[in-house]
């Protein structure tokens, strides 16, 4: 167990590593920052001495590994644009992006859920054809026009929620929340929805498979022999053997969540790390890319290792192969 | 029915109830948020629009862009200098008096390594104190121009950044940041109340301001949010959660016009748009021409700039909200004559008869480099003068890319044919003609270089007599439209989106003076 945990983290360190090599030498495509960093009047000799200054033209190595060097040291330097601290200003930002993540992880689950099940049993009603056909609706729209014609729906005709921005925080001293307010939970429907609606149909179609694959199973059949009562049997005996697979899926979409909030959050102006980040990719902030990029790596590497040690918890025949 | 209008009802009196009835509220957003509250560290946009409601710089300009006394009451001109009286009884929001120092600090301040104001600043080689409200700005020689170069140049309080430990501005190399970075303390009509990055920042009338009574503005409070998306910036706006908008995207504009409550104004802004060609090196990096530079020959040029329909790009890919001109500086800066400022024409029979008479008959290639996300519709306008061109046999490929990848092209000369815009905040063509005309000039990638326009870009520095500098420089533009380095495409137009309770008076600048703002 703890041989497998060590050649996991192993593994974990080389991935982050390679990771953040690859991202950081394409920072080198993504333009030149000097140009934001001055005003259009400074003089060509300035913007020369900055980059030699910030060693934007030493070679990309040796960037890296000054890069690396600092942020071993928890040092990840200070934002170009904003000039203020990167890990600061990243702590700042999570909090707004976690909330998100984790209201629209709980409607793509509930609703997600339900809906599977419902058009799982109920195969030829009308209400399951339209939930499906609308569900493709999910699937294939990008994020940015759902959220769009959301706030056109919501925001500009109805005029019932606010068509951007976090509204209502309460600030705890270390953690900016929207739950504690009536503002706060009006601002964070329709981002959360909008970001919800991937997961949400993902979920609904794998639970309806599975939710048919069981049905069809000879212990179900047995159970309606007994006599059991059809909500005891759809809920308890049917539901519960469709999680394995769903609950495997929304542990590594936890990660995809997070990054598709680059998209929520721009379209929303919700001000959590996803916003921060394509800001700085139109100012080419180097220093918050890097650290953004090498902590959504840290995140996914996380996950991936807590499954993995679920997995070998949870499945004997994985220990037997290692 | 009946439930949802009761619905509606109790939402718009849950989102009414937060603001005081008695207070004057303008909430408005634009596309990017103040990068710093520091007055010296970026010479850029939004942080010059927030920054200009809570510090002030000794002249300013009003919404006509005339000049007006700020932080000093009156000035004039000597040989070595200007003495400016300064206006008494001002006070910096923390209370302390506006004098003579902080005048001093803060052009040394602007004047540091670290500030981004330096080339304004620099004109300014020091100043002398003569009383607590006299001080002599020394320049290096006769300065005819230098209150029309102080308008952005903010005034800081000495005491203040001292107990503050920001006597410098931020710099690039720092591993902290500064406390300016995140206070304000100013002398301006309003003053920082709190602040979000990219959230909301919110702005309170300053209750000892100079300027009191003076100005027609009556708002109380000013609740900014920035909005990076362009179409959720407008359904703010559409939904009334925002009273005003700097930058609708163009083709929103329509539809804010058509909305009730809401109406568009527009201004030709100072920012004029073109083409450069490089007729400076011995062979295009892009064409298909080897061993000579086909923009060397002015007629190629004038060809090019001959083909290309300003009017079409105007009515087509602008909707009308531009004005084509023949110059690369606008009305409103000094130097722009209605006599210049004509468009070259379009005529494409001449055109192809000038590239034929050039040895071109057959044409040539050439890659236009252009922005995509600067200016207004910037990418297409591209897109249209490659089809103009087209017509003339110059076979344009387009490379169109973000700002912070098109610029270095232009810094660094490696680009043969591109787009560039061009805004004047000194409202003098001395700033065009340093800048992009003038053979050493940073922006001139045309390696245009010619002594005439030269000698009038250096002798205009220290002109003193103005009907006389007028002179020079209309004969420089001249001679500038005669040799035809660039193509001239239009001059923009700014358009703001405003609630109709509130009258705001629009600036070709874009900059929001918010004392004049009113509110019905």
């Amino acid at each position: 167990m703890l041989a497998f945990i060590l050649k996991r983290l192993a593994q974990s360190v080389l991935v982050m590593a390679v990771v953040s090599a690859i991202s950081f030498s394409l920072f080198n495509f993504v333009g030149d920052p000097v140009n934001n960093m001055v005003g259009q009047d400074a003089t060509r000799e300035q913007r020369v001495q900055i980059r030699i200054d910030l060693g934007l033209d030493d070679p990309i190595l040796v960037q890296y590994t000054r890069f690396m060097g600092n942020a071993l040291q928890g040092d990840f330097g200070l934002s170009y644009r904003i000039k203020r601290p990167v890990d600061e200003l990243i702590f700042e930002r999570l909090p707004a992006t976690i909330e998100l993540v984790f209201v629209s992880a709980i409607i793509a689950l509930v609703v997600g859920i339900s809906l599977g099940v419902y058009t799982g049993i109920r195969r030829n009603s009308w209400i399951s054809r339209t939930v499906l056909s609308t569900s493709l609706v999910g699937v294939s729209l990008p994020t940015f026009i759902i959220g769009i014609a959301l706030i056109y729906l919501f925001a500009v005709i109805l005029r019932w929620l606010p068509s951007s921005g976090r509204g209502g925080v309460v600030d705890l001293g270390w953690w900016k929340t929207s739950f504690l307010t009536v503002d706060g939970w009006r601002a964070i429907i329709l981002p959360a929805i909008t970001l919800s609606l991937f997961q949400l149909t993902l979920i609904l179609r794998l639970v309806r498979a599975e939710m048919m694959e069981v049905m069809r199973t000879d212990y179900i059949k047995f159970a309606r022999a007994r006599g059991l009562a059809e909500r005891s049997i759809n809920f308890v005996h049917a539901l519960r053997n469709t999680l394995v697979p769903v609950i495997t899926i929304i542990g590594l979409n936890i990660g995809g969540l997070i990054a598709f909030s680059v998209i929520t959050e721009t379209v929303f102006q919700w001000p959590g790390t996803g916003l921060m980040f394509i800001q700085a990719v139109d100012f080419v902030d180097v220093p918050i890319m890097a650290a953004y990029l090498v902590f959504v790596a840290l995140l996914f590497v996380i996950i991936n290792l807590v499954v993995d040690i679920l997995y070998f918890v949870v499945d004997p025949r994985i220990r037997l192969g290692d | 029915m009946r439930t949802k209008s009761l619905l509606g009802v109790s939402l718009a009196a849950l989102m009414a109830a937060s603001p005081a009835l008695a207070e004057n509220v303008l909430r408005w957003t634009s596309q990017g948020d103040a990068l710093t509250m520091d007055p010296h560290s970026q010479n850029e946009g939004p942080t010059i629009a927030m920054n200009g409601q809570i510090y002030e710089s000794l002249v300013t300009r009003d919404a006509a862009l005339v000049l007006q006394p700020e932080l000093a009451e009156s000035w004039e001109a000597a040989a070595d200098g200007w003495t400016f009286n300064l206006r008494k009884g001002v006070k910096f929001h923390d209370g302390s008096d506006f004098t003579a120092e902080d005048v001093v600090f803060s052009f040394a301040r602007a004047n540091h390594e670290a500030s981004d104001y330096k080339e304004q600043a620099k004109n300014v080689v020091s100043v002398e104190v003569i009383d607590d409200h006299t001080v002599k700005l020394l320049t290096s020689g006769p300065n005819p121009i230098l209150p029309n170069q102080l308008t952005s140049i903010f005034m800081i309080d000495k005491t203040w950044s001292e107990a503050n430990n920001v006597v410098a501005p931020q710099d690039f190399k720092a591993k902290e940041e500064t406390f300016a970075v995140r206070n304000a303390n100013g002398t301006g009509p309003y003053k920082l109340v709190s602040r979000a990055p990219d959230e909301l920042t919110v702005l309170e009338a300053h209750g000892g301001w100079w300027g009191k009574g003076q100005f027609p503005g009556n708002i109380d409070k000013i609740e900014y949010r920035p909005i990076t998306n362009a179409a959720t910036r407008v359904a703010a706006l559409l939904s009334g959660e925002v009273d005003f908008v700097l930058d609708p995207p163009l083709q929103d504009l329509k539809r804010i016009e058509g909305a009730d409550g809401l109406k568009v104004t527009t201004v030709a802004q100072i920012r004029s748009i073109f083409l450069g060609m490089d007729q400076g090196v011995d062979e295009l990096r892009t064409s298909n021409i080897k061993g000579k530079n086909p923009f060397k020959d002015l007629r190629v040029r004038k060809a090019i700039n001959l083909a290309i329909d300003k009017k079409a790009i105007q009515r087509v890919v602008m909707e009308g909200l531009s004005f084509p001109t023949g110059m690369i500086t606008p009305p409103g800066v000094l130097g722009n004559t209605p006599e210049n400022d004509p468009s070259y024409g379009f005529d494409v029979d001449q055109a192809k008869a000038l590239m034929a008479e050039a040895g071109y008959g057959d044409g040539f290639s050439v890659r236009l480099d252009c922005p995509n996300n600067r200016y207004n519709n910037d990418e297409k306008i591209c897109q249209a003068a490659v089809a103009m061109l087209a017509k003339i046999g110059v076979n344009v490929s387009l490379d169109a890319i973000p700002k912070a990848q098109h610029f270095p092209k232009i810094q660094k000369r490696e680009t043969d044919f591109y787009m560039l815009g061009w805004g004047v905040p000194t409202l003098d063509s001395h700033y065009v003609f340093s800048y992009l005309l003038d053979g050493d000039g940073s922006w001139n990638a045309t390696g245009y270089n010619n002594p005439i326009v030269d000698a009038v870009t250096s002798a205009i520095v220290t002109e003193i007599d103005i009907p006389k500098r007028t002179a020079m420089m209309d004969a420089a533009w001249t001679q500038v439209k005669a040799d035809m380095p660039y193509v001239p495409i239009h001059h923009q137009v700014l358009a703001w989106g405003i609630a109709d309770g509130f009258e705001i008076p629009i600036a070709a600048d874009d900059a929001v003076r918010p004392r004049f703002i009113v509110k019905n």
